[in-house]
């Protein structure tokens, strides 16, 4: 008797294998949780290679302040149901000096993101770290491994990526060395939906539309989610329906007009609409090729 | 945009807009095909991908927009789109207008999802392409029309075989600049015919396309009426998978983790590489060997609730639990208790060396295979395959995209399967211990050692018991010589001596033992070596039962008498090299070999066009121009007799 996988549960089980071997072959993983859709499928999948233990690691927040407020809502909802330990980092030093999106552009996602990241792995001495990546988002993503090795000051060398073949990881490295593990790497924006949809797991509710306060800038159609929006002379937020394709902080994340309340209605606005996903984050316009650029630097 | 294309995705998008729900159904049920496309530097595989997303509807309009806006910027074809900026990722790779790394790109069709590895053409990125084929179900071989099968092509092909992708399309691309020249096109494909038959390829599709211009991509095109096959999309749609040949092979799970909540629940966890399994079938843990029951195959529960399956196949990662506490741990392969796969320590495998540091024949590398890590080394090559020409060459290390064949051992016994019979037990990687790097690839053929699926057995007679009751001490009198030396003349008288004295013998003639136990070997250097090491073997086993045990082969090589020498107990091997020099013996010619040899008509004659080694310091050696056979006969029994 023989039964034909389909392509998400070969998806499946590709990825838990890929979290099972992390776990077996290196000292301290993390797992990056950003609260996104994507982090929602990786933590889901997690929690089914493990069972019935729970996730034997941590969840690490590199929190911005500036997260939507519905995300820190499901982020520790989250925690408690999975019964993992969540950390939660800030940068000292970003929150010394007031960093924010509003005041100091891309050096709001440097310090906030990329050096909390790095401090916080620092900190806790984590040597291997899974993240939500996948390689479909963009044209750089498309050509890392698997297991990304990063130096010990956490820069990525596209050129001498390890050869990974079949499903043989090779998870070894020299001391203050660490992995990126990307376990969806293979999936696609609408299998993370499919998933979402078939497991039904709770995400967001941003990612689904709903009349909420908005204002124009920059040619993003921004959430007003709380008083620390900076409102210009005369501006008043309209109420749209509206919903989010990808979460980050607020103030960076533009919103689409639409009546998609349900999964299945989300879906279906994504395969009829015609602009690629990362389009709403206004981190990838900056410069050409940014996100390799922010990679090498140390950006997951 | 071809009609037929914009036809499909029309029913798509209809589909989309009136019942997601139906078309969720459908996208949930579509297959899995992964594929590869290589070729040389140049030969227009990013444009053929960015082609295939293109046409398939993956490109969005702000993708679009940037595309069109780098294609006029950066871009190799004038004012018309650049297909492969859409997938040439990297800075660097834009600046030099090349693709150093392998890259996966997603696009579905109607019927099946994809996921396609872009792999490069050029030669130092070999290790890159073994990457993406690794887990492609087929290869798209790209040629360029104006310049026919190249070196890369041949090398490509080469890789994908050995990997094992058994389909493989030719796409011969750039039609449009050589006019469609049906000759020209056929040309090609005859000439890859050849090279591929060369190499075991018997079967692959051939079709003419452009990727730049479309032609064959999606429909047929109008340039190229007198081809008669189907075009890229629909042969990468329809070609039959064999995805279900796994699970007809026996049950196999190497274990990566040992899942222990509390005191009541014990699963060892993995990814399923062959068989299907179902609770009460019972198991065996190798290399223990230890059998139980399977109880319980646990996955966590689904939105239904439930979370124990009936039934598990390959490919499905599951945590499965036994009815009795047997020891298990992270690098056993718990297999189906009646066909268990293979234990052995020494093996041929066939290395693609992955690091600028070459082989160091010796050295200790890890080994990870599934979920076995131990250490391993690496003997010098029998050779490396020079991938134009496919010739063997000596080689005495493998350095950086060589490919060679090499015996390789294992610190411990470890599970293994031919990567032929099951890629996941098969396939192994090198690792360096100091720098950490993955500097091979290889793939196990079989063991070396009978080491296999074989434990010894305690026995209660042994071999001195054996050998008392024969009231003598076993012994091998192993001659050596060129054919025609009288070896097996002396060896005869020796028997006939020792049979007198009530000596309990055996001889085994080289002439006799081809007639049975080696007739299936030939008289190439490495058939030479295995017909030394059976008789070494089937020697060992008679001095185990207490015999005197005589040879007569040739046996030309040192090493391989040296090995049956380490086979026996010290004092037991005793060489007699019936020294008699090739003009005597050719002069002789009992069997009219060397006539034979000398007239061309016999290939690999020793003393003529095979070497022999002379023994440097052989127990007795018999200078057959001093004595005669029964004078040398009587000194060979007196030896032995000192020795008892």
């Amino acid at each position: 008797m023989s039964q034909t996988l389909t392509h998400l549960e070969r998806l499946e089980a590709e990825s838990i294998h890929i979290l099972r071997e992390v776990v077996s072959e290196t000292e301290r993983p993390v797992m990056l949780y950003s609260v996104g859709k994507d982090s929602a499928v990786m933590l889901h999948l997690a929690r089914k290679a493990f069972y019935p233990s729970p996730p034997p690691f941590p969840l690490l927040h590199v929190d911005t302040t500036w997260k939507f407020k519905a995300m820190y809502e499901l982020r520790d909802r989250m925690a408690r149901e999975s019964g993992m330990e969540l950390l939660v980092y800030h940068n000292p030093e970003a929150a010394a000096r007031g960093i924010n999106p509003f005041d100091h552009g891309s050096l709001h996602t440097d310090m906030w993101k990329t050096e909390g990241l790095k401090q916080a792995l620092d900190k806790y001495a984590f040597d291997a770290a899974f993240g939500g990546a996948r390689r479909d988002e963009e044209k750089s993503r498309a050509k890392e491994r698997i297991f990304s090795f990063r130096s010990v000051s956490h820069r990525w060398d596209p050129k001498h990526q390890r050869p990974e073949v079949w499903n043989i990881y090779n998870a070894r490295k020299a001391k203050g060395e660490s992995i990126r593990v990307f376990p969806i790497s293979n999936w696609t924006e609408l299998d993370i939906w499919q998933y979402i949809h078939l497991e039904n797991i709770p995400i967001v509710p941003l990612y689904f539309a709903a009349p909420r306060p908005t204002v124009w800038r920059n040619g993003l159609l921004l959430m007003v989610d709380d008083d620390r929006f900076p409102l210009r002379e005369g501006e008043v937020p309209e109420i749209k329906s509206i919903r989010f394709r990808t979460l980050g902080c607020y103030p960076l994340t533009g919103a689409v007009e639409s009546t998609a309340a349900t999964l299945p209605e989300v879906i279906q606005e994504m395969l009829l609409t015609t602009t690629s996903e990362r389009q709403g984050r206004a981190i990838d316009h900056d410069q050409a090729a940014s996100m390799e650029k922010k990679k090498q630097e140390g950006y997951f | 945009m071809s009609a037929t294309a914009s036809q499909n995705s029309y029913q798509a998008q209809e589909l989309i807009a009136k019942d997601i729900d139906a078309y969720l159904i459908q996208h949930q049920h579509k297959s899995l095909l992964r594929f590869i496309t290589c070729g040389s530097v140049d030969d227009g595989k990013s444009t053929l991908i960015g082609r295939l997303l293109y046409d398939s509807k993956m490109i969005f309009e702000d993708q679009l927009a940037t595309l069109e806006a780098d294609s006029k910027r950066l871009g190799t074809q004038g004012q018309e789109i650049d297909f492969a900026l859409l997938v040439d990722g990297l800075a660097a790779e834009r600046e030099q207008g090349i693709t150093i790394d392998v890259a996966y790109r997603f696009f579905s069709t109607d019927k099946r999802k994809f996921i396609v590895a872009d792999t490069p053409g050029h030669e130092q990125y070999t290790r890159n392409m073994v990457t993406g084929a690794s887990t492609a179900d087929l290869a798209v071989i790209l040629i360029d029309a104006r310049k026919g099968v190249l070196t890369q092509t041949r090398r490509h092909s080469y890789l994908v075989h050995l990997i094992g992708i058994r389909n493989i399309v030719l796409a011969v691309n750039k039609m449009d600049l050589i006019g469609y020249d049906e000759a020209k096109y056929d040309a090609i494909v005859a000439d890859y015919r050849g090279f591929a038959a060369s190499i075991g390829i018997t079967d692959f599709v051939a079709m003419p396309i452009s990727g730049f211009k479309g032609d064959n991509i999606t429909t047929r095109s109008a340039h190229t009426p007198w081809y008669t096959g189907v075009p890229l999309m629909e042969h990468l749609e329809t070609v039959v998978l064999d995805v279900t040949a796994d699970q007809a092979k026996p049950f196999r799970m190497p274990v990566q983790w040992v899942n222990r909540p509390n005191l009541d629940f014990r699963g060892f966890s993995g990814l399923i590489s062959s068989g299907t399994v179902r609770p009460g079938d019972a198991i065996r843990v190798l290399p223990s060997g230890k059998t139980s029951t399977v109880s319980r195959i646990v996955i966590a529960p689904g939105p239904s609730g439930r979370s124990d399956l009936d039934i598990a196949v390959a490919g499905q990662s599951v945590t499965i639990c036994f009815a009795d506490e047997i020891d298990c741990s992270r690098g056993d392969v718990i297999a189906s208790a009646g066909d268990p796969p293979q234990v052995a320590d020494q093996f041929e495998t066939t290395l693609v060396w992955m690091s600028d540091e070459a082989l160091l024949p010796g050295r200790a590398y890890w080994l990870k295979l599934a979920t076995q890590t131990l250490t391993a080394t690496v003997q010098h090559p029998k050779y490396q395959i020079n991938v134009n020409t496919m010739e063997h060459l000596a080689a005495k290390t493998l350095e950086l995209n060589a490919i060679g064949v090499a015996t390789l051992s294992t610190d411990r016994p470890i599970v293994f399967e031919a990567y032929v019979a099951n890629r996941q037990l098969g396939g192994f990687i090198l690792i360096d211990k100091i720098s950490n790097a993955t500097v091979a690839v290889g793939m196990l053929h079989f063991s070396l050692r009978r080491s296999q699926n074989v434990h010894w057995q305690a026995l209660d007679i042994s071999r001195e018991r054996h050998a008392k009751l024969k009231n003598q001490r076993p012994a091998v009198l192993w001659f050596t010589g060129l054919s025609g030396a009288g070896k097996s003349t002396i060896a005869n008288l020796v028997e006939k001596k020792l049979s007198r004295m009530n000596r309990h013998t055996f001889l085994l003639d080289g002439d006799n033992v081809r007639h049975g136990l080696n007739r299936d070997l030939g008289f190439t250097d490495a058939d030479r070596v295995e017909n030394i090491r059976r008789v070494g073997e089937v020697a060992k086993l008679m001095t185990d039962a207490g015999l005197i045990v005589i040879t007569a082969f040739i046996s030309p090589f040192r090493a391989e008498r040296q090995m049956v020498r380490e086979m026996m107990d010290h004092g037991e091997f005793i060489e007699i090299h019936i020294d008699t020099p090739l003009a005597d013996a050719e002069a002789r010619d009992v069997k009219g070999l060397y006539k034979k040899a000398r007239a061309g008509k016999l290939a690999n004659f020793t003393g003529i066009d095979s070497p022999y080694e002379a023994p440097l310091e052989p127990e007795i050696r018999v200078n057959t121009r001093e004595m005669t056979a029964d004078q040398a006969a009587q000194h060979i029994v007196d030896v032995l007799l000192l020795n008892e």
